[in-house]
C-alpha cells in the first residue's frame, strides 16, 4: 500500500531525530529534515553542521537534535564532514573504533553557509571525493539573520538587502555539484517524502565518496506565506516546474519525479508575498524561463 | 634506539608527528611552512607515519578539519605561516572552545601588507587570544621534542587546550642542524596513542559539540575554565619538561630558560631566533666585566607572570626585545612583562626594543649596542626611552 505524506510524518514522529522544544519557527521544514534525515540514516551517523536555522537544535542547549553533531563555524561544514570522515578512516584502521558499525559523516548547512561563504569548503570536499552525504537546507535567503539575499535567492524575491526584488539569478548548485563529477547528486524537498528518503538511503548504501542533496526548504517566515502551506508550497514548487526533483548517479541523471502537466509558476509564486510586487511581465518571464527548461 | 639526523626545523617537525603517532593531518601549503607537508607526505608514503593527510583548499578549512578530526577520537598535527595562520584565526577559537587538544607548528612570517617572506613573530602573537597554548623555540631539537611534549601537554586531563609551536621561518624552518631521533617505542611509552573522554565516534553516547550561548547564561563560565586549564598547564608543561628529560635527556626549562642569570644586574628576554644571537652578546659583555643574563621566554601563553616576578625582581634592568610590535602601542611581549612587574614596589627598570621585523637581520654588534644605549638611557635611575624602535632607516 503506498504511504500517504501524513502516514510518512507519523512513522518518523516516532522515530529520534529530533526532540520536542526545537527552535524552528511554526511551519519551518527544518524538523522534517531531521526527522527524514534520522529515519533513512539511523543511529551510527555524525552530524556537521553549519550555521543556519537547520542547526540551531543542535547547538542551543537543550539540544534538540539525537544524534551527535558538532558546530564550527559558518564556512566550515563541509570540512567538518571531511575532518569527520578521515578520522573515521583511520581510527578504524588503527582499531580505535568502538562501534562495529559502519559510521557515515554528514553535512548539514544552509545555502548562504555552504553556497556561498563555504562554498569552497564543499568544493573542496566534493573534490576530494570525502566519504559522507551533504544536505544543503535551501531556504533562498540568510533567514537565520533576518532574511538577506543569498547567491541562492531567486531572481526578483524580495529580502530584506534587495527591497525592489533579486536582481541577479539563482545560483545553480546542484549542477555545479554534479559538475564535481561525484557519485551523487539529488534533488528533493518535503512534499515528496518518499522520493527524498529513498535518495537518502540510496547514497547511505553507495560505496565511499562524496554525495550531495539539495533541499528545497520553503520557509513560511521568509517567503511569507502561512505556516500551513509549507507542504503545499514545497509541492507547487515541483508541480509548476520551479523545482525540479531528480538525481546524477555517476554522471547519469534520471529525473524522478516528472509532473503530468506543469501548473502555471504564478500559484508557486503568489502564494509568497515575497513575489507580491512582480508585474505580470516578470511573472511571465519567470514563466517562459521555466518553459525552456 | 635514538639516532642523530641532520634535519631543518621543519623536517624535525615531520619527524616528531611521527614519533607522536598522529593520526590526521589536514594541511593547505603556505612559505615557509611547505616543507613539514613534504615530509609528512614523504614519510606517509613510505608508511613510516600511519595518517590521513587531507590536501584541504584553504586554512580556514584546515582548522575545521583538525577541529572536527579531533572532535571525533583522532590525533591532529596541522602548520600554517602568516597569512594562512590569519585566515585560520577564526577557527582557532573553536579548537580551544570545544577544548580539542590539536598541535599545530606556526611557521613564523611576516604578515602583509607589505608582503614579504621574512619572519617575525607578527602571525603568531596575533593568536594570542585564541586560547592556545604558544610555546616559542630556538631550534630543531627543540622542535622534535616540543611537537612530542606538545601532544602530552595538550591531551593532559588537566588541560585539554590545543598547543602552538611557534619558530621562524627560514632562520629556524630551513636552518639544518644535527637533531636526535628518540626512540619509538620510548615515545610511545611516554605519549601513548590518544584516548579522548568523549568523542563524535562514540556513536552510542551521541554529544553535541560547538554549543551556543545565546545571551551569556554560560560564556562567563566557560572563559573562567578555559582560563583555568592556561593556570593548570603551567604546572603541567613544566612536569612533561623533566619527566622528557628524564627519559631522553633534554630538558628546556619549562617556561623560561634563564642564561647567565645567577648574578645578573641587567637581563635581556627574547623568544626564538634573538636568543641564538643574545647567548653570543651576553657572554661577550660578561667578558667585559658586565653583570648580565638572558631569559629565553618559551611559553607565552599562558604567561608566565609569577615566573618572571621571581626572576626579574632583584634585577637593575631588563631590556624585552619584541620581534612584533602591537602598532600604537609596543611590543607585545615588553606589554605583557610590564603588566606582570607594575604591582611589585621593588622593581627593574624596564626598556623595549622592537627590531627585526620582516626578518631583517639581528647581528651579536646590534644587541651589544642596545645593552650600552640602555645603560646610557637609565644613567641617572629612570627610564628616559621605554619603547624604542631600533634601526629604523631614515630617522
Amino acid at each position: 500500500m503506498r504511504k500517504t505524506f501524513e502516514h510518512m510524518v507519523q512513522d518518523s514522529d516516532t522515530l529520534q531525530g529530533i526532540r520536542a522544544g526545537h527552535s524552528f519557527c511554526p511551519g519551518c521544514p527544518g524538523a522534517l529534515l531531521h526527522k527524514f534525515v534520522a529515519q533513512a540514516m539511523g543511529p551510527n551517523t555524525i552530524i556537521s553542521f553549519g550555521a543556519s536555522c537547520v542547526a540551531l537544535p543542535g547547538m542551543i542547549f537543550p539540544q534538540a537534535t539525537t544524534l551527535g553533531s558538532i558546530y564550527i563555524s559558518m564556512a566550515s561544514s563541509a570540512s567538518g564532514l571531511t575532518g569527520i570522515s578521515a578520522a573515521l578512516k583511520v581510527l578504524k584502521r588503527k582499531k580505535r573504533l568502538k562501534s562495529k558499525e559502519k559510521i557515515t559523516p554528514i553535512g548539514i548547512a544552509g545555502d548562504g553557509s555552504a553556497c556561498d561563504i563555504g562554498f569552497a569548503a564543499l568544493s573542496g570536499a566534493a573534490e576530494r571525493n570525502d566519504d559522507g552525504i551533504f544536505f544543503v537546507f535551501d531556504n533562498e535567503a540568510y533567514m537565520n539573520t533576518g532574511i538577506q539575499r543569498s547567491g541562492l535567492t531567486p531572481q526578483y524575491s524580495w529580502t530584506v538587502t534587495t527591497l525592489q526584488g533579486k536582481q541577479q539569478r539563482k545560483k545553480n548548485i546542484p549542477k555545479i555539484m554534479a559538475a564535481h563529477d561525484i557519485p551523487y547528486c539529488a534533488t528533493v524537498t518535503y512534499a515528496f517524502p518518499e522520493d527524498f528518503i529513498s535518495k537518502i538511503k540510496k547514497a547511505k548504501e553507495m560505496g565511499p565518496g562524496f554525495k550531495y542533496f539539495h533541499v528545497l526548504s520553503p520557509c513560511p517566515t521568509g517567503w511569507k506565506f502561512p505556516e500551513s502551506k509549507t507542504i503545499e508550497v514545497s509541492r507547487l514548487a515541483v508541480e509548476t516546474g520551479m523545482w525540479d526533483l531528480f538525481e546524477v548517479e555517476h554522471g547519469k541523471l534520471r529525473i524522478t519525479y516528472r509532473p503530468k502537466r506543469k501548473r502555471a509558476v504564478k500559484e508557486y509564486l503568489s502564494l509568497q508575498k515575497r513575489f507580491a510586487h512582480l508585474t505580470e511581465k516578470e511573472f511571465e518571464s519567470i514563466q517562459q524561463t521555466v518553459d525552456k527548461k | 634506539m635514538a639516532k642523530q639526523m641532520m634535519l631543518t626545523g621543519n623536517y624535525a617537525a615531520a619527524y616528531g608527528v611521527k614519533l607522536a603517532d598522529v593520526d590526521v593531518v589536514p594541511i593547505y601549503p603556505i612559505t615557509p611552512q611547505t616543507s613539514i607537508i613534504e615530509k609528512i607526505v614523504e614519510l606517509i608514503d613510505k608508511k613510516e607515519i600511519d595518517a590521513e593527510f587531507i590536501p584541504a583548499e584553504s586554512e580556514h578549512s584546515v582548522m575545521a578539519m583538525a577541529v572536527s578530526a579531533q572532535a571525533t577520537g583522532a590525533r591532529c598535527f596541522t602548520a600554517s605561516s602568516a597569512q594562512g595562520l590569519v585566515y585560520m584565526h577564526e577557527n582557532l577559537f573553536v579548537a580551544s572552545g570545544c577544548r580539542l587538544p590539536v598541535v599545530m607548528c606556526m611557521v613564523c612570517r611576516a604578515l602583509g601588507t607589505p608582503q614579504g617572506l621574512g619572519y617575525d613573530f607578527g602571525d603568531a602573537l596575533d593568536q594570542r587570544d585564541t586560547s592556545w597554548i604558544q610555546i616559542y623555540l630556538e631550534d630543531a631539537q627543540e622542535i622534535l621534542d616540543m611537537v612530542i611534549q606538545a601532544y602530552k601537554i595538550a591531551e593532559d586531563k588537566k588541560v585539554l587546550l590545543p598547543v602552538a609551536i611557534a619558530y621562524e621561518g627560514f632562520a629556524i624552518s630551513h636552518y639544518l642542524e644535527p637533531v636526535t631521533i628518540p626512540d619509538r617505542e620510548m615515545v610511545k611509552t611516554f605519549l601513548p596513542a590518544y584516548t579522548p573522554h568523549v568523542a563524535l565516534s562514540d556513536v552510542e553516547n551521541p554529544v553535541q559539540m560547538g554549543y551556543c550561548d545565546m545571551n551569556g547564561s554560560l560564556m562567563t563560565e566557560i572563559r573562567y575554565q578555559q582560563h583555568e586549564a592556561m593556570e593548570n598547564a603551567k604546572s603541567v608543561i613544566e612536569k612533561v619538561d623533566l619527566e622528557y628529560g628524564k627519559i631522553f635527556g633534554r630538558s628546556y626549562g619549562g617556561h623560561i630558560e634563564k642564561i647567565m642569570m645567577e648574578d645578573a644586574q641587567i637581563a635581556i628576554l627574547a623568544m626564538g631566533s634573538i636568543v641564538s644571537t643574545s647567548r653570543i652578546a651576553v657572554t661577550t659583555l660578561r667578558e667585559k666585566g658586565l653583570k648580565i643574563g638572558l631569559l629565553k621566554l618559551r611559553v607565552f601563553r599562558p604567561f608566565p607572570w609569577e615566573k618572571i616576578i621571581d626572576i626579574t625582581k632583584n634585577l637593575k634592568m631588563l631590556i624585552v626585545l619584541d620581534r612584533d610590535v602591537s602598532i600604537g602601542s609596543t611590543g607585545i611581549v615588553y606589554s605583557e612583562v610590564a603588566g606582570a612587574l607594575y604591582n611589585l614596589e621593588k622593581r627593574p627598570l624596564l626598556l623595549n626594543y622592537i627590531l627585526g621585523l620582516g626578518g631583517r637581520d639581528i647581528t651579536v654588534e646590534m644587541i651589544v649596542d642596545i645593552v650600552s644605549k640602555s645603560i646610557n638611557d637609565t644613567k641617572n635611575g629612570k627610564v628616559q626611552s621605554h619603547v624604542n624602535w631600533y634601526g629604523v632607516r631614515g630617522l
